[in-house]
């Protein structure tokens, strides 16, 4: 088994190391020559790939880190556990990426905390920069004892677990904030955006399909991970995960048809046009396909069907959310905006860059820890890694549960 | 109190003086490379301006961080683009660090000390008036036209009235100005439309248009709301204290109660 992982590693060594050097390359584009030779942007396209990608998409797909700590500290799922560090680490990641690439993003990167001092309330996007900061922060520190434990540092360790549990739930309560408030981002342009995605309840439609596409997201890591590292983590609760993505995007797809219907939206459907294509494609494989796929038991329960319905179902969110911000208003702009090489070396490098990390702290450090072994209904270990780590983990999930 | 626009564009000529005067207060280069010649290196008294103004009018051309006014020719009707200054503007309530201010005489403007280049107000703007300086490397700019604000504040009128030789648009009291475009539709209804644009767009700007052609002809907006854009957003913003608080309490009283069943259920446990 390792024999033949050893070259299809270094075969991806080498797709990743072509990948950060078009990244480094756009990045002394974007930075030695400004927006307008590193872009495609425009007066009437100001908003592109990174925003549209890097952080609707980012923020959202980092959604899988609040809604674990929701479910494992608040509700007291305890068989869920195990996946909350993987969890917490792509929350950790997304939004150090989100935050590396509105460097790029931003005419005036050196102001990007300006925010801090230069209030203005009224913005939701000023809320998004407060709520990406703290909850950056927050996700880190969530995450730190991870390492803590791997370098023996005892005392910090104690300060972090005696004030985990307000942290989580603040993490949670701005979570729920900035999630939405993405969607919020968008109410301000009624009259630019195609009725197919302009909806008084943007919101609600971006917090509920980012708990969906967080849920897929962990799917997705999760089995990655088991094949690439060989990280244990019992099959049964990634069809429990599954079960929770179909019920959050069926509650998706209800609020979202409902309110298409109620707003008499399906109209334009008879229009053959570049946002009914966009549409139909992300309703129908991004939402309908996955939530059929995930209702029958013999899919949901195969672990490549789980995979491909995870993979459906964040394929559907990164459709919506590029079609929101970029799709949506091409009919205002009177144009269309695809994004130039440079742009795309940005966003793909920034997120190999997350993966690269995420592999590694799952081969360094015990990200995937099985579950506790006192707990009568543990998954069998497959790894010895996985074994050694069994400790720190039960550990902390004593010491959580106590306080 | 608060000062505005009127602009007649079945008063306008199209000789483009407007959008001269406009570069040269605003120091933008001057699209006739002859005209630059012609441009005297002090600047320009009212009168001077004027002059220069009136004989070098540039006509055409869109929008850009190099031009924040433009006269554009629609079929045989030529009008005036530039800010429409909203009354509530969409740039003033999106901006997360405040660089945008609407003035309390009317003028709504940016201040490049705060901007730290999101371009949220040009993706917000319902008019799409914003600009951007694409090609500067260190400190691009978001450019609009302010109204002359600065000249206002010297008690002088904005470059583009001032220049204009046929008072197709001049500039005044808002009141006073929606009073004399209800007094021009009224003595000749056959002429206009019978539409102030910018009396309820959005909630009101303090630039208004009288035309004789409908208005989407003219390439404005014509789909706009009358309620200002930020309560679109305010509406939903404003629940977020209240959501969130509900949501903590929430929180916590499931929090409280699973851990307590996790309590009980440590307690039988020995029994059994």
């Amino acid at each position: 088994m390792h024999l033949n992982k050893l070259p299809k590693l270094t075969f991806w060594r080498a797709v990743l190391a072509l990948i950060l050097a078009a990244g480094a390359y756009s990045t002394y584009a974007r930075f030695f020559h400004g927006l307008g030779a590193s872009t495609n942007l425009s007066d009437r396209f100001p908003w592109g790939l990174w925003i549209g990608f890097d952080v609707l998409c980012g923020v959202g797909t980092a959604a899988g880190g609040f809604t674990l700590a929701a479910i494992v500290y608040v509700f007291h799922l305890e068989r869920f556990r195990p996946i909350i560090r993987p969890a917490i680490l792509i929350a950790f990641l997304g939004y150090a990426r989100v935050g590396t690439t509105m460097l790029y993003e931003v005419g005036r990167p050196i102001r990007i905390w300006y925010p801090l001092i230069l209030w203005n309330p009224r913005s939701v996007l000023f809320e998004v920069a407060w709520c990406v900061m703290l909850y950056v922060t927050v996700a880190g520190l969530e995450f730190s004892p991870v390492i803590l434990e791997r370098l023996g540092w005892k005392a910090p360790l104690k300060i972090l677990k005696a004030v985990m549990l307000p942290l989580v739930f603040f993490g949670i309560l701005l979570s729920t904030m900035h999630q939405s408030s993405l969607g919020s981002l968008f109410l301000i342009v009624p009259t630019k955006l195609h009725p197919y995605w302009y909806s008084p309840l943007l919101p609600l439609f971006f917090i509920v399909s980012a708990v969906g596409v967080g849920l897929a997201l962990l799917i997705l890591a999760s089995h990655l991970s088991a094949r690439a590292f060989g990280a244990c983590i019992e099959q049964s609760i990634l069809v429990d995960l599954g079960k929770a993505m179909a019920v959050v995007m069926l509650l998706y797809a209800t609020l979202r048809f409902q309110d298409l219907w109620e707003r008499g939206t399906f109209a334009y459907l008879r229009q053959p046009t570049v946002e009914t294509t966009a549409f139909l494609l992300e309703c129908l494989l991004g939402v309908v396909l996955p939530i059929v796929l995930l209702l029958i038991r013999r899919v949901r329960e195969d672990p490549e069907g789980l995979f491909a319905a995870a993979v459906l179902v964040i394929t559907g969110f990164l459709l919506n959310r590029l079609n929101v911000s970029v799709t949506g208003l091409e009919g205002w702009a009177g144009g269309s905006y695809f994004p130039r090489w440079t742009e795309v070396a940005v966003s793909v490098s920034t997120v190999a860059a997350a993966v690269f990390a995420f592999g590694w702290a799952v081969r360094y450090l015990s990200v995937f820890p099985p579950a506790r072994p006192s707990d009568g209904k543990t998954g069998e270990i497959t790894s010895a890694r996985a074994a050694r780590e069994l400790k720190p983990a039960t550990r902390e999930a004593e010491l959580v549960s106590r306080a | 109190m608060s000062k505005a626009i009127l602009v007649d564009t079945t008063r306008c000529i199209g000789c483009g003086a407007c959008a001269t005067a406009c570069k040269v207060v605003n120091k933008l280069p001057l699209s006739d490379p002859g005209a630059a010649h012609d441009l005297p290196t002090k600047p320009l008294s009212d009168d001077g301006l004027v002059a220069f103004a009136q004989s070098h009018g540039e006509v055409g051309g869109n929008l850009s961080a190099g031009a924040l006014n433009v006269v554009e020719a629609h079929g045989n009707v030529f009008v005036r683009r530039f800010c429409m200054h909203c009354a509530d503007p969409t740039c003033v309530s999106v901006c997360p660090v405040g660089a945008f201010e609407k003035t309390q005489t009317g003028p709504v403007v940016y201040n490049q000390d705060r901007c730290i280049g999101c371009r949220y107000c040009m993706m917000a703007c319902p008019f799409g008036i914003p600009r951007y300086e694409w090609e500067k490397i260190w400190a691009p700019r978001v450019r609009k036209c302010h109204m002359c604000a600065a000249r206002q504040a010297k008690g002088l009128q904005p470059a583009c009235t001032l220049v204009c030789p046929v008072q197709a648009a001049i500039f005044g009291e808002r009141d006073e100005l929606l009073k004399e475009a209800e007094n021009r539709i009224r003595q000749d209804p056959g002429k206009y439309v019978n539409h102030i644009y910018g009396q309820a767009e959005v909630g009101g700007t303090s630039v208004l248009y009288l035309s004789a052609v409908p208005f989407e002809e003219l390439g404005l907006p014509t789909d706009l709301p009358h309620d200002a854009l930020p309560n679109y957003t305010y509406r939903v913003l404003s629940k977020l204290p209240r959501l969130v608080a509900a949501t903590g309490v929430l929180l916590g009283g499931i929090f409280w109660i699973t851990n307590r069943r996790e309590e009980v259920a440590k307690k039988e446990k020995p029994e059994k």
